[in-house]
């Protein structure tokens, strides 16, 4: 039919400008990114149905044209193919480029499913899609623990912060489709507010090896990615719907793509989860209750050329905080420690109160690239981020419904990137960040700024470049430089500004006296240096080893300098510290990698030296009208971490295969030996899984988490005299608690429901033997069991 | 693509007029509220006898200071006192509020508890909240009529959001009053 047409288009052509088919049109083939010719291309004309080739200089020629339009199909050995068309109306030369990249096609191509790494010869793991769907009703930092080496620290079970071997906070970076996360990341129990269901494929990056985000991410970098686009005329999308027993909980998930062959894209996605009080194997932990939506919006065009990109997203979540760690004192700590059950346990309820968090995180993102010919690619991006935190405390009287907290946190960032690739074996990328933050922290709270106004300015710049040594060998090298200014406005009582010495060492800074408080402006400025140089090499086909070593240098952040105030569910006052600078760690890390028919290993090693490695510690005691509170303060020693990941998997039989994951992470302080807080225990992971994919994609697995107890922690107890009885009593609050050994299950089927769509039905069990634990890493470890026995359904409609 | 050229232009020149745009204004001090900075609790004897006033006073709240504990006057053997509480909040001098008042009116929520050790004497409520639970807002004190002590320490915790209904809590016994402690304080008293 269509050639039917065709003819007569052309007949109609000829009949119409019979008289000028006269016309030549010289052509010369080049490669996009250095310029040289291609000789033997195929050339398709469309309009006349006939081939021809390239000579050697790339040239071609097409005589006795017609006036009208020319389309030219061009075709060449591992390059893309590429139709052009042209309007014929004189003697036309046009030089037409072609690509030859294969891994940058990978971008744009049509067919792939390959989602490449970030990186060359960095630690990277990639969880994918199928991974991460499990995690759709639970929370990023959950999902991330599917890396051996990934643990997380919690807040109750909601507020999770992902841990990668042993280091959190502001030293992980965390990148949401290219966008660093500016959401209050220093606070222990301020959780990544990212919808998880907008994640198609997140890298975790071990240490600092990706400069082009950052030079601080003295623990890792994560990298989460939305779905790619796909060159090619479809709509499609899922939904997942699920609901838990523990909790009583539900969560919708729902997606919808739509992409064009010619590179538009436009897609949605949208996510609802609340539940109820979660509950222990024996009791009910009140008020643990939390609610989420997420929406993102995401459209563009991507060509391989060019592109440009719009993204929103929106995040919002309120996390009831559990009742019972709620304390005024030590005493009430004190007796949290010694009961077995928390002090408040009420009926199951689906009510948020305080204690509790309730964030909204907006971005807002443009971007924008285009290739050059005979030079490389060239990216922009803008993006905004308004990160809106109100935490509630237990108040009494007329504050009883205010925030203790409420900080708004708006960061604009604009970055260029350019990678240049025209030579083969080459590729340089380098690129600039400019980004403006400020803090604003609202007086009607009734309560003292926990972190104060401030504006901060940060520019970096860097340059990466790659050498591919041999076909089996890659090398690459990075260096970077960030300046960061922080210019804060922040109270202090007259009393601690001279308790700490400030008035002899900073007395420049004080702007204001207001009697009993001072008001100053402090202002510092952080140089920063980072690299990183690694190697990769194929030992045969089947195995690999790299070696890396990065620099990474992080200045100290708002609450590391400002702290100044009295921590409700550690009762403790926290100080930060004027004086600090920044930390500086080097890290080196080497991996092996098999990967066989039947038996896959993957082992990675690191030793990471901080120095001026800033963390809290006690200092002494204050005496307030509540009690005597133990001071932790900010301080800075040279520390060591060093640690070994191993994941492996075994097919015993076609269907039937084992993995384990297993992560041993020690640290402590150089000079005195004593071990760092918070690493996580020992800890191994087994499954046995069991697939039958001629059976519907059937799979059961059955896993054990053996968590060992943390041997290895520094002795923080002290002493204290109890009001109520005038005993004085230990207070042990750093005594670990013991191992445990917990048993999953999880087990799926899909089911073509019709030609294009599938349903997988998953059903998952968790702690299956309800048992009763305590994690180290929990802050509320003190206060009350983990979670109990939890069952989970999950529906997942692909269409 | 110029479009999208215009619209980077754009955003870009947003971001740099937002980040111009910070204006130098000082943030205003926050007017803390829920802050008891002051107790001040005094014991009148019923009859003849000296007053005797226990006070404790953090005015830098949470604070490197420790508060300021004084104790003015003795207790006497074999007296009953009159106690009452006054509660402040002095951190801003020019501003002192009278927190009784709010602990008054959400008595219900509150409750104060007191001990005497070396068995000098036994505290009993004077008040009740709406639910007829005691508040000690008010309270007498009976000293003993004879001891060989010469002092002890008298204690006094205000806690709230407790457990009232909890066994022991109406008579005064903090052990099973949960809660949040908002005050403890304990006072050297001599007795005469």
């Amino acid at each position: 039919m269509r050639h039917i047409i065709l003819l007569l288009f052309l007949a109609l052509y000829g009949y119409s400008y019979g008289q000028d088919c006269t016309y030549t049109f010289t052509g010369k083939l080049i490669d996009f990114h250095d310029g040289t010719t291609l000789s033997s291309a195929t050339i398709y004309i469309k309009e006349q149905d006939k081939y021809m080739t390239s000579d050697f200089d790339g040239n071609f020629k097409i005589e006795n044209l017609c006036r009208g339009k020319l389309t030219l199909t061009i075709s060449h050995i591992a390059c893309e193919t590429k139709t052009v068309s042209y309007i014929i109306n004189s003697n036309t030369t046009e030089t037409i480029a072609l690509e030859h990249h294969i891994e940058e096609l990978n971008e744009v191509s049509v067919t792939g499913n390959i989602i490449t790494k970030e990186t060359k010869t960095a630690q990277e793991n990639l969880l994918k899609v199928e991974t991460l769907k499990r995690y759709s009703a639970l929370s990023l930092g959950d999902a991330l623990k599917e890396v051996s080496g990934v643990s997380s620290i919690n807040t109750g079970n909601a507020i999770v912060k992902p841990m990668i071997n042993g280091l959190h906070s502001s030293r992980l970076l965390i990148l949401n489709n290219n966008v660093r996360q500016q959401d209050q990341e220093w606070g222990i129990e301020h959780a990544p507010n990212i919808d998880i269901n907008s994640a198609d494929n997140i890298s975790v990056i071990k240490g600092s090896g990706a400069l082009a985000f950052g030079g601080d991410a003295v623990g890792g970098v994560i990298i989460i990615n939305p779905k790619r686009v796909i060159l090619k005329d479809t709509l499609f999308g899922k939904t997942i719907a699920g609901g838990q027993t523990n909790g009583r909980g539900f969560s919708l998930s729902s997606s919808l793509n739509k992409n064009y062959a010619n590179g538009w894209f436009i897609n949605g996605q949208a996510t609802l989860k609340q539940n109820g009080d979660f509950e222990s194997p024996d009791y009910i932990l009140s008020n643990t209750g939390s609610k989420s939506k997420g929406i993102t919006l995401r459209g563009g065009k991507k060509t391989f050329e060019k592109g440009f990109e719009l993204y929103y997203s929106f995040f919002d979540t309120e996390i009831g905080i559990l009742r019972a760690s709620h304390i005024g004192n030590i005493e009430d700590l004190v007796t949290a420690i010694n009961s077995d059950e928390p002090s408040v346990i009420n009926n199951f309820t689906y009510d948020i109160d305080p204690p509790k968090q309730d964030v909204k995180h907006h971005l807002l993102k443009a971007s924008y690239y285009q290739r050059f010919k005979n030079f490389g690619k060239l990216s922009l991006q803008y993006d905004y981020q308004n990160n809106h935190r109100f935490e509630f405390d237990i108040r009494v009287g007329d504050d009883r419904d205010k925030a203790a907290l409420d900080l708004v946190l708006q960061t604009h960032t604009v970055m260029a990137d350019i990678i240049l690739d025209a030579k083969p074996n080459y590729r340089l990328k380098f690129g600039a960040l400019g980004r403006y933050q400020n803090n604003f922290a609202n007086p009607e709270t009734g309560v003292r700024r926990l972190i104060p106004d401030y504006d901060k300015f940060d520019f970096g710049i860097y340059v990466l470049n790659e050498w591919p040594l041999s076909s089996k060998t890659v090398l690459d090298a990075g260096l970077r430089y960030d300046f960061n200014r922080i210019d804060a406005k922040k109270f202090y009582r007259t009393s601690r500004w001279e308790e700490r010495g400030y008035d002899e060492d900073f007395e420049d800074f004080v702007i204001d006296d207001l009697g009993t408080q001072l008001l100053t402006n402090p202002v510092f400025d952080y140089h920063n240096f980072s690299a990183s140089a690694g190697i990769k090499h194929d030992l045969n086909e089947k195995s690999y080893v790299l070696a890396n070593y990065s620099l990474s240098s992080r200045p100290p952040n708002p609450s590391e300098l400002f702290s100044d105030g009295l921590h409700h569910s550690a009762a403790r006052i926290e100080l930060g510290d004027l004086r600090l600078t920044k930390e500086v760690a080097n890290r080196i890390a080497a991996s092996y990698s098999y990967e066989g028919s039947k038996f896959n290993v993957l082992l990675e090693g690191f030793y990471n030296r901080i120095n001026d490695f800033m963390f809290l510690e006690p200092f002494g005691v204050e005496q307030t009208i509540r009690g005597a509170f133990p001071v932790w303060n900010y301080v800075q020693r040279d520390a060591e971490l060093y640690g070994l990941d191993l994941s492996a998997s075994y097919t015993i039989l076609d269907s039937v295969d084992i993995t384990n994951k297993t992560a041993y992470t020690v640290g402590n302080e150089i000079k005195s030996g004593i071990d760092l807080i918070d690493i996580p225990a020992f800890n191994t992971r087994n499954t046995i899984t069991y697939r039958n994919d001629k059976w519907h994609q059937f799979s059961f697995a059955l896993s054990n988490e053996w968590v060992f107890e943390q041997n290895n922690f520094p002795n923080n107890n002290f002493e204290t005299t109890l009001a109520s009885s005038g005993e004085t009593v230990l207070v042990d609050i750093s005594t670990p608690p013991p191992a445990y050994n917990l048993f999953h299950l999880y087990s799926d089927i899909t089911f073509d429901t019709s030609e294009n769509t599938t349903l997988n039905v998953a059903l998952s069990v968790n702690n299956i033997f309800d048992i009763e634990y305590r994690a180290y890493l929990n802050r509320l470890r003190y206060f009350a069991d983990d979670l109990g026995r939890n069952i989970m359904l999950q529906l997942q409609f692909n269409y | 693509m110029k479009t999208i050229k215009y619209l980077f232009i754009t955003l870009l020149t947003s971001t740099l007029f937002v980040a111009c745009s910070s204006d130098d204004d000082n943030p205003p001090p926050v007017n803390e509220e829920e802050v008891i900075t002051t107790m001040t609790i005094t014991l009148t004897p019923q009859g003849a006898g000296d007053t005797v006033t226990l006070q404790t006073r953090d005015l830098d709240g949470d604070g490197p200071n420790a508060p300021l504990v004084t104790v003015t006057g003795n207790l006497s053997l074999n007296t009953t006192y009159n106690g009452s509480v006054i509660l402040l909040d002095e951190s801003d001098p020019d501003d002192v509020e009278n927190i009784t008042e709010e602990v008054q009116e959400e008595s219900d929520e509150h409750q104060f508890f007191y001990t005497l050790s070396n068995n000098l004497g036994t505290v009993s409520y004077s008040d009740l909240d709406e639910n007829n639970n005691p508040v000690g807002l008010l309270f007498s004190l009976q000293t003993v009529a004879s001891t060989t002590a010469t002092e002890g320490l008298f204690t006094a915790t205000l806690r709230h959001e407790l457990n009232k209904d909890a066994e022991g809590v109406s008579n005064g016994n903090i052990a099973n009053a949960g809660g949040e402690t908002d005050i403890s304080e304990s006072f050297t008293v001599s007795i005469q």
